[in-house]
């Protein structure tokens, strides 16, 4: 039994069993097989998280996003007066998040290249884009640049999924996209 | 000394039980299902405010029962039952006085003292910070104490197992080598050492923090550190279940491993790669590497994963060998359909067994994919995986087991059999759709730990497939049912102890809970041909058929998402 010392002193010199032997090989060669699609999807696959991020002062990079907000907005939506931004197609778009919202509103052209800056000012927060479903962590002190290519028009909310306190679930911002004018 | 120590000899597996064993073992297992009723309740009022025809709970009252749920049932009632589970394997298993009672008892002061101070700073309100308490949100200082308090106790009582093991070898309590059960048990407690140890390392600087002792923690670091702590204490919980797993097989109907050299082999592929899961909660975060990622969320080239599979293999194998030795031969299947289904202890070891390798493990390693998280992380499928691990895996395998340890541990015969007989199916069923049901609302998007899907008070508006808001009704009506099985576990555990008849020597000639004759019944295992197991290897199959499927699955949905880079 499981419950008592094993009958046999030398247990490790049994042999094992054929069906043993096929389950455990299989198994292994699934494992290195899944080993190796993380790999090659990172050679051959387009949905790779980048690994680009900087140290960043929250101050410093609240006042980066103003002013590439101040640049480029070109309307303000809801009653608290987000800036809606639209940067030049294919350039650096800036967001942070803060208790509780994400601002600004981007709006993006479908088909291009767009490399997103993320930041917190203050907790974490999740940055979630639905419905496409696109899932990064976004902390404070650290500036992430994950580049993405919205290949759908329409608009997306940006919900926060990482719990930052009571206010938490009001946290929704958006990004348009939109067909070149 | 050792001879002066009391102890019985139980009537019916002949074992030595020590009083002061049997003591700890009692206190602990009754502490731990007090934690997991209380536990249990939050998770109940959690899953109706999420259900959004019902939303119970307003937002500060859900995020505080978030936060007392995933404390007082992830932490507090496993790691005191595993407690038990430790003194169990080592002082009953070998027949050995356990080391160092004194310490053991204090190591449980220690652990309710500070189960009871986490949970007041959180019903206190000012703790809301959830299980994970990520900086820099800050908790009440003694929220953080309070689990460091409960740490080392924990520490000290692992320490005690290590110490009886030392004790039962000096004193030659047994010969060979020590049972399967208890090297699963010693696998539980080394990776307890390092997930204890990482949690020290990351919890008391942040009490240091919360008393404004230290400037500041950096968010990342807390993560890596603090996972090292979250995500191998369900390392423990796996190692411990899946003793829990051969101890039942082994007691209900004489179950052997298949082979000794195999089951011990992946309990060490356990200890040696398991706590490499930290990264499981770090691929998508900033500044962190894709080899570290790769490397790491897959255990090294999945081997900890390897451990799992061939867990999964063994345990069915081991069952389906007991019972064709039996002579339940006909078919493929008919030692399964002879399987004794009436008995609560192994019907819930079986729903374990099935329901953690299929949901759990599978969900497990599909999450734990460095590029399909980025549909998946902290979304509702996160919880929908461990629900699957951590409920109708861990949960399950210990309610199973506490169908054994009343009657041979507390000597009362089992209350209400009806209604034990069939709990394990009705809280199987329950947590199964939980866990179900959120992954389906986490695969189309939806967050965890959020308390408003419909986003009522936001400036903007966003709307969630209308099928998620049926996941999220479903999965309440599952918590309404696991609930009910969690109740009928209560009811007759803690009517059993308190109120159960003695069992004397002739209640258990008469009613035996263990399956007598299994040693001999059973012939020596590990010799090659003498088994044929075609129902294992079909169970395998469709296993191994299904992992496949949903994983590329996944990947087909990951890559419909926007290209990124």
């Amino acid at each position: 039994m499981a419950l008592t010392p094993p009958e046999n002193r030398l247990w490790w010199n049994e042999p094992l069993h054929r069906m043993e032997i096929v389950w455990i090989t299989i198994a292994f060669l699934w494992g290195l097989f899944m080993f190796g699609v993380m790999i090659y999807w990172h050679i051959n696959g387009e949905q790779n998280l980048s690994n680009e991020a900087y140290k960043v002062n929250p101050e410093a990079y609240g006042e980066k996003v103003e002013a590439e907000a101040a640049k480029y907005t070109v309307r303000e939506e809801g009653d608290t007066g987000i800036p809606v931004v639209r940067p030049p197609a294919g350039s650096d778009v800036y967001m942070l998040g803060r208790l509780w919202e994400w601002w600004p509103v981007l709006e993006l052209e479908k088909g291009q290249t767009y490399r997103l800056h993320l930041s917190s000012m203050d907790w974490q927060h999740g940055f979630s884009l639905q419905p496409t479903n696109i899932n990064i962590q976004v902390h404070p002190n650290y500036e992430m640049v994950v580049t993405l290519k919205p290949t759908e028009t329409g608009e997306f909310g940006v919900v926060c999924n990482e719990y930052c306190g009571v206010g938490h679930h009001t946290m929704l911002g958006k990004i348009y996209v939109v067909d070149k004018k | 000394m050792a001879s002066n120590e009391t102890y019985r000899i139980c009537p019916e597996t002949g074992l030595k039980v020590f009083k002061t064993t049997e003591n700890l073992i009692k206190i602990n297992a009754v502490v731990a299902v007090v934690f997991l009723a209380i536990g249990g309740l939050f998770g109940l009022l959690v899953a109706l405010t999420r259900w959004p025809a019902l939303h119970i709970l307003p937002p500060d009252l859900f995020y505080l029962a978030l936060t007392a749920h995933g404390a007082d049932v992830l932490v507090f009632w496993i790691i005191f039952f595993e407690i038990a589970i430790l003194y169990f394997a080592s002082s009953v298993l070998l027949q050995c006085r356990l080391a160092a009672p004194k310490f053991a008892w204090g190591a449980f002061a220690l652990m309710l003292l500070g189960a009871l101070m986490a949970n007041v700073a959180v019903l206190q309100g000012e703790s809301s910070v959830m299980f994970t308490s990520y900086v820099p949100m800050k908790a009440a200082p003694h929220f953080y104490l309070g689990l460091i308090l409960f740490a080392v106790g924990a520490l000290i009582a692992v320490f005690v197992f290590f110490g009886t093991l030392v004790v039962a070898k000096q004193e030659k309590t047994y010969e060979g080598s020590v049972p399967l059960v208890t090297f699963g048990a010693v696998t539980a407690a080394i990776i307890a050492v390092y997930t204890i140890a990482s949690g020290a390392v990351i919890l008391v600087p942040t009490f240091l923090w919360s008393l404004d002792l230290i400037p500041e923690i950096d968010s990342v670091m807390y993560k890596v550190i603090w996972w090292g702590f979250g995500h191998s204490s369900q390392q423990i919980n796996v190692s411990a279940h899946v003793a829990v797993w051969y101890t039942i097989a082994a007691l209900t109907i004489g179950a052997k491993p298949l082979s000794e050299k195999v089951s011990r082999g992946a309990f060490l592929l356990y200890i040696l790669f398991l706590q490499l899961a930290s990264a499981h909660h770090l691929l998508v975060e900033p500044g962190i590497s894709s080899e570290w990622k790769v490397f790491n969320t897959s255990y090294a080239l999945y081997l900890a994963v390897l451990g799992s599979m061939i867990h999964g293999m063994s345990v069915p194998g081991a069952i389906e060998a007991a019972q064709r030795r039996r002579g339940f031969t006909q078919g493929v299947f008919g030692w399964l359909r002879k399987a004794p289904w009436g008995n609560p202890a192994f019907s819930g070891m079986a729903l374990s067994v099935v329901m953690f390798g299929f949901i759990g493990g599978i969900s497990g390693v599909v999450l734990g994919t460095e590029q399909i998280n980025l549909i998946m992380h902290n979304t509702l499928y996160v919880p929908g995986h461990f629900h699957a691990t951590v409920v109708t895996g861990t949960t399950l395998a210990f309610m199973a087991v506490s169908y054994l340890v009343v009657p041979l541990i507390f000597q009362k015969e089992i209350m209400f059999p009806k209604m034990a007989q069939w709990q394990p199916y009705l809280f199987g069923i329950g947590a199964l759709g939980i866990s179900f049901f959120m992954m389906g609302a986490g695969t189309l998007g939806v967050s965890r730990r959020h308390w408003d899907m419909t986003f009522g008070d936001a400036t903007f508006s966003f709307d969630y497939p209308p099928a998620a808001f049926l996941m999220m009704g479903l999965n309440g009506i599952s918590a309404i049912v696991a609930s009910v099985g969690g109740i009928m576990f209560i009811i007759v555990i803690v009517g059993s102890v308190f109120f159960g008849k003695h069992r004397d020597e002739a209640a258990c000639k008469a009613n035996p809970v263990v399956f007598n004759g299994g040693g001999e019944a059973v012939a020596n295992y590990g010799s090659e041909g003498t088994l044929k197991l075609p129902g294992t290897v079909a169970l395998v199959s469709v296993f191994f058929l299904s992992f496949v499927l949903y994983y590329f699955v996944n990947w087909k949905y990951l890559a419909e998402v926007w290209p990124l880079s």
